[in-house]
């Protein structure tokens, strides 16, 4: 991401970092957690605070060569390696490999009578013993505040706060303290009063029965950080951060052409096709071809040895690969092959922000030249329509960064105006309408340019029809009626 | 500081009413001395004949502060008779520690 990579440079050279190997989450602050220092990671219950902190130890372990210790004040050993085996990650070998150590913290206020005066020691003890036995570079302690439901002595507890954290920084290692939010203030007991250097915000929310995660850096001194709030996923294979913000204006133009898949349109389209690494939008309404043209590019991306991601949020893929073959196109050539890949999923299953994490998550990984959205419409449905331009446009742009040539269909009702429903015309470079139009008692469709950005396209209005054999283009038309 | 005081010489097995008390310290500090001043002196009051006071220090035994869940310290242990009881502090409060090891009625 341009705008990361701005961060990076403005990072004093003299504050070193360490890289959490969480996916996303070191673009977002520039390269890691202040190394050597304790971080504050926050938010209400279930927000993934504790799956943070244990992936940050099991990439430390794996990754990094820095073994890690984790207090768990909530979760036995037992239940904590349970509930991040979901996530593929198997504490239990890392602890038999001296990679990691787990230590249940047990305390209960029921069962402990104070008195007269002390000290924490016994937990510096036992946090000390770890770290040195493994040589520990991470250390989490999740959830600390614990402490101060199970014991009385406030005065006690404070004190002893600041010397964990000072001791904990004299011993070099770099540290997430986990802690709940409740209602205003960050931390239940304030825990951010003794850790000043970074603090992460966690938040889940639902909105109408779709679930959100987001994250947000709001402190980290000494550091430039990204203070947007960022969509993350909590996946098989652990937590992914989406470093997108809708500042990347500073993608690579291209001049380089890709054909459409139809020869017909490529002429509209000054003869080869779309401008590479450009995005494109085919509106119209019901059953007019737009998944159709869609496909045509898809499979034409395949058959140029291209990989192509499709996001399909009508049809499944076995349904997708049958309509289309109805009209002579081959998709299951691409998908055999590994280049075409086809991601089916109900768009008001996720919120927005989920739907663009996860789409960004699978470019990342698929890394394709190609990508199409069919159809952006449905987006609509799951947020307002401010929400869903918004999401669109940093998506555009994350495509644009990597250089991906994006096609999005777009449904409209018919009687509304060439206007999008969602208003994203400013993002789009070449956009094509399909329009149904009636003449002499026969339904037909017509194919336009609209507009196509950095070249000469056709102002025709073209007769466009599906047949079992392909699409079949007429000449320019002066009908074009019934519109 | 470890140390070992048996005040149970005829009581040689578990069940006999013997109580089995371990304190907790990370070193020789003046908190953990006054703790085993105040445990002694406890012990001979009310317990006179039939104690053992075993000192675990865990600056020499560190593996035992996880082993036996100690947080804070100076702790004192109740392992027999059960159940478990734990104490920390100084041991300075009598009445509490005497609540505590159920000695005394707890009151509301």
């Amino acid at each position: 991401m341009i705008a990361v990579e701005t961060n990076r440079d403005h990072t004093p050279a003299g504050l070193p970092k360490c890289p959490t190997g969480i996916q996303g989450l070191d673009e977002v602050t520039g390269g890691g957690l202040p190394r050597g220092r304790p971080t504050l990671v926050c938010g209400g219950p279930g927000c993934g605070k504790t799956l943070l902190a244990v992936e940050f130890l099991v990439r430390g372990a794996t990754r990094y060569d820095e073994p890690g210790v984790i207090m768990a004040f909530e979760e036995t050993a037992a239940e904590l390696a349970a509930n991040v085996r979901s996530l593929g990650f198997d504490l239990d070998e890392l602890v038999a490999r001296k990679k990691l150590a787990l230590d249940y913290v047990y305390v209960e206020k029921s069962e402990i009578d104070e008195t007269g005066e002390y000290d924490l020691e016994g937990l510096f003890v036992r946090l000390g013993h770890a770290i040195d036995t493994l040589g520990a570079k991470r250390v989490v302690l999740d959830t600390l505040e614990v402490l101060f439901s199970g014991l009385e002595n406030m005065a006690v507890l404070r004190a002893e706060m600041r010397r964990l954290f000072r001791w904990l920084k004299s011993k070099g290692v770099t540290v997430i303290i986990t802690g709940e939010r409740d209602g205003g203030t960050l931390t239940r007991h304030g825990l951010e009063e003794y850790v000043s250097d970074c603090v992460i915000v966690l938040d889940h929310r639902v909105d109408q029965q779709v679930s959100t995660r987001r994250m947000r850096v709001v402190k980290y001194r000494g550091s430039a950080h990204d203070t947007n709030e960022f969509p993350f996923l909590i996946h098989d294979t652990g937590l992914s951060v989406v470093p997108i913000t809708s500042a990347g204006m500073d993608h690579p133009a291209s001049t380089e052409r890709v054909p459409t898949g139809v020869p017909a349109l490529d002429g509209m389209l000054g003869g080869k096709g779309y401008m590479r690494g450009t995005s494109i939008l085919i509106s119209g309404t019901a059953g007019t071809g737009k998944t159709s043209l869609a496909g045509y590019f898809a499979a034409a991306a395949a058959a140029r040895g291209e990989r192509c991601l499709y996001f399909s949020f009508e049809e499944a893929e076995g349904q997708l690969v049958r309509n289309l073959r109805s009209i002579g196109l081959d998709l299951q050539h691409g998908i055999d092959a590994g280049l075409l890949r086809v991601h089916s999923t109900r768009p008001t299953r996720y919120g927005l922000e989920m739907h663009l994490a996860t789409m960004h998550k699978l470019v990342s990984d698929f890394d394709p030249r190609v990508v199409v959205i069919d159809p952006i419409s449905n987006f609509i449905a799951t947020g307002t329509t401010s929400e869903a331009g918004a999401m669109l446009v940093r998506l555009v742009d994350f495509l644009k960064t990597r250089g991906v040539t994006s096609l999005f269909t777009n449904l409209m009702h018919s009687g509304s105006t060439v206007e999008t429903d969602i208003g994203i015309s400013s993002i789009i470079d070449t956009w094509l309408m399909l329009r149904d139009t009636e003449s002499g008692g026969e339904r037909g469709g017509v194919l336009s340019v609209l507009k196509s950005r950095g070249m000469a396209h056709s102002r025709e209005v073209r007769p466009f029809r599906l047949t079992d054999h392909g699409v079949e283009m007429g000449g320019a038309t002066t009908k074009g009626g019934g519109t | 500081m470890t140390e070992s005081i048996n005040n149970a010489p005829g009581a040689a097995a578990a069940g006999d009413g013997v109580w089995e008390l371990r304190l907790y310290v990370a070193g020789h500090t003046a908190r953990s001395v006054a703790a085993l001043a105040n445990l002694k002196k406890l012990c001979e009051e009310h317990l006179a004949g039939k104690y053992r006071i075993e000192v675990i220090d865990l600056l020499v035994n560190p593996q035992l502060a996880a082993d036996d869940q100690i947080v804070a310290i100076p702790t004192l242990v109740r392992t027999l008779p059960e159940p478990l009881r734990k104490i920390i502090g100084d041991l300075s409060d009598t009445e509490r520690v005497l609540v505590g090891l159920q000695l005394r009625p707890r009151t509301k």
